[in-house]
């Protein structure tokens, strides 16, 4: 007797006890994801504090955003590739291929060979659109190979790892292909390809609106059929503190201003005369990070919201049991190639705009860092796991650590030496904990 | 029982299905009428499992023909067959274990806003209800399937195979992991879906089972049909015969009878 009415107090105290699990439960906030923000918080403090606080600047945060930003946006797709039980070793190769056709496009054939001239207002949207439209293709095409071939994605993609870097080669001759289209450069960053202090409000700003909107609407939908809702304060905390994070970024990026050298010749340009102490210009978001803010939203969409995304982690989770329930498992996987050759194009045009140029080594090893902050982000190659966010973050972890070290004048060889023991600790330490939560 | 009817509702004649050299359905002939269970029993490797995924497109035939309603179909995939109104509740139970109930049960046929974004709520909501009549104390809907029970895991196999307003249902070992409330439950619903006048394969080892449900029993032996018996007209006995032996009861000699016994 005494017992059964144990129970049922346990069960009354349950969903409104105050233990940290229970607080998360009613946010309803990944505790994964809140995991890897807290080892990105001690790596970005740990930094701060051994180069003795040149990590935590806003020069170096900006500089961090941008280095991220290409590897991030492959990764969101690398995520559904992994999640359907495949993988895709050409990306790097891929990148360079698709890099050099675009800086074609824009540096040969539109201006010389079609003889349109250069810097045509329309010359960056055909070059991306070219990059994109033949990374899906190419992609799409690995992905036939896989599914409808049956030949291992392994393989497949590791001959594509061969045979878009030959192709480089092959009909680039060596050769440098430069300058870029001026409007197409900005899709490197820098002071120039930066949103500035308004515009990066204006983003912020509607950043925060999309949170309010969206965390209200799902709950809306919930309450549409009468089922349980988080409490109203975690609503709150969750707008909160979404909203402050956004903010803080923003003020972030505009706390970096534009370097000396480069405002003297903007104050000189536009016939101000330069404050004492120089003039202070803000650089706010660059386009490359606000590029990958919204692949990542977008990526989201796709994986949770949209059938596609469904399909993708049903295959991951039991590809029989996916194809006995009617869905189109072949396609789905060409599919998820296909998504991810396109964002490979986006990334190619960041690094080439950022280089401001094809070079034949453009994007060596980026499959292995793509791979990396996929599954850093609890991506797991058994399938079905893994999220958008997480490999955005993963990416972000990743060139933490590679930046933080260059800050400590690590040499290269420790740096992969770390990035490598770093990478097979996380996965290690997840799965430990990915155990221990199923038990 | 209404097996007096014109036109079955499936007709499966002389499918033939072959693993490399092994014919592991060889020439089968099957039928199934409306409000009709009709049972499928043989002995392992019979051959039930894969004419029943013949039907339910998961492994196409080689050769036969398969009418509905009268009307030769071709069933080539999972969703050909469900286009047709046949569901299926496989053994494994076919369930994609790292998503939860309501998205399992929407496998393939996921409910969209307007804006084609899938609507879980909606989701959620239809299997609420119907997992209110399958299991009415089933309350993980937010839950990875793999970490459900496996009575849990089977109502939710259960609840993607009626939601769909099914006329043909395949039920392949559809207690086999279940325990006796939950079997009796399984029972119950056989019974009210064949009311309703869906047509049922209940492919089953537990010849108990089979006799209490079905009006109908298919024996098959090495991929054959030994016969179809009608269940008022043979004892539990001449239909293990059946299944050991290989043989029609009337063809069964005494020394093999008496052997069986011994």
């Amino acid at each position: 007797m005494t017992e059964a009415s144990g129970i049922t107090g346990a069960a009354i105290r349950g969903p409104s006890g105050r233990s940290p699990r229970s607080l998360l439960r009613s946010i309803e906030i990944d505790t994964r994801l809140l995991g890897m923000i807290g080892a990105l918080a001690i790596i970005w403090i740990g930094f701060n504090i051994m180069s003795g606080g040149l990590f935590l600047t806003a020069r170096n945060l900006w500089n961090l955003s941008v280095q991220s930003s290409s590897i991030a946006i492959m990764a969101t797709g690398m995520v559904l590739v992994i999640v359907s039980r495949n993988i895709d070793l050409s990306v790097g190769s891929l990148l360079g291929f698709l890099g050099y056709t675009m800086a074609m496009v824009q540096a040969i054939w539109i201006p010389t060979a079609l003889g349109l001239g250069f810097y045509q207002p329309y010359t960056w949207v055909v070059a991306l659109l070219v990059g994109v439209l033949l990374g899906a293709a190419l992609g799409g095409f690995q992905g036939f190979i896989v599914a409808y071939g049956g030949v291992p994605s392994f393989i497949v993609t590791l001959g594509g790892f061969l045979v878009w870097r030959g192709l480089i080669f092959q009909y680039a001759q060596g050769q440098t292909i430069a300058p870029m289209d001026s409007t197409y450069a900005l899709l490197g960053g820098g002071p120039i390809g930066s949103l500035g202090d308004v515009g990066s409000w204006v983003v912020g700003a509607l950043a925060c609106a999309g949170i309010v909107y969206s965390v209200i609407g799902s709950r809306r939908r919930r309450q549409r059929y009468g089922f349980p809702v988080r409490p109203t304060w975690a609503l709150v905390t969750v707008i909160v503190a979404g909203s402050a994070a956004v903010l803080g970024a923003v003020w972030i990026a505009n706390n970096y201003f534009w370097p000396p050298a480069l405002a003297t010749q903007y104050a000189l340009d536009h016939g101000i005369t330069e404050p004492p102490g120089g003039l202070q210009i803000p650089v706010g978001i660059a386009y490359p990070v606000l590029l990958m803010i919204a692949v990542a939203i977008v990526m989201t969409i796709i994986a949770t919201r949209r059938r596609f995304g469904r399909y993708a982690y049903a295959i991951g989770g039991n590809p029989e049991a996916a194809e006995l329930g009617g869905i189109n498992v072949r396609r789905t996987i060409m599919l998820t190639f296909a998504l991810l050759g396109s964002l490979v194009a986006i990334s190619a045009a960041i690094q080439t705009a950022r280089l401001n140029g094809a070079v034949t080594n453009l994007g060596v090893q980026n499959e292995l860092d793509v791979i990396s902050a996929a599954v850093i982000g609890g991506t797991s190659f058994s399938g079905g796991i893994g999220t958008i966010p997480g490999a955005v973050l993963g990416a972000v972890v990743m060139q933490s650590l590679r930046s933080g070290m260059v800050l400590l004048r690590v040499d290269s060889p420790t740096q992969d030496i770390v990035v490598g023991i770093v990478l097979v600790t996380a996965v290690g330490l997840d799965t430990f904990v990915r155990r221990r939560a199923t038990r | 029982m209404t097996t007096t009817e014109l036109v079955p509702l499936v007709e499966m004649r002389d499918i033939r299905v072959a693993f490399g050299g092994v014919h592991a359905v060889d020439g089968c002939t099957v039928d199934l009428y409306r409000g009709e269970v009709v049972g499928l029993v043989g002995g392992n490797g019979a051959g039930k499992s894969t004419l029943m995924r013949a039907l339910s497109g998961a492994h196409p035939p080689d050769s036969g023909e398969i009418r509905i309603d009268g009307q030769p179909v071709s069933i080539t995939n999972p969703r050909d067959a469900k286009t047709l109104a046949i569901e299926t509740i496989y053994q494994t139970l076919a369930l994609a274990d790292n998503v939860d109930a309501p998205s399992n049960v929407f496998l393939g046929r996921e409910v969209t806003t307007r804006l084609g974004s899938l609507d879980d709520s909606a989701m959620e909501s239809a299997t609420r209800t119907v997992m209110g009549r399958l299991n009415p104390n089933f309350t993980a809907f937010k839950t990875q399937v793999k970490s459900l029970s496996g009575g849990q895991r089977q109502a939710v196999a259960i609840a993607r195979a009626v939601y769909f307003n099914a006329k043909i249902l395949i039920m392949d070992e559809p207690t086999a992991a279940l325990g006796p409330a939950e079997t009796a439950q399984v029972r119950a619903l056989i019974r009210q879906l064949k009311s309703e006048g869906i047509g049922i394969f209940l492919v089953s080892h537990d010849i108990h089972d089979v006799f209490d449900l079905a009006d109908r029993i298919s024996v098959m032996y090495h991929g054959q049909i030994v016969g179809t018996v009608n269940k008022d007209e043979v004892t539990i006995d001449q239909v293990l015969g059946m299944i050991i032996l290989g043989k029609r009861p009337e063809e069964v000699t005494q020394k093999e009878l008496a052997k069986l016994h011994g």
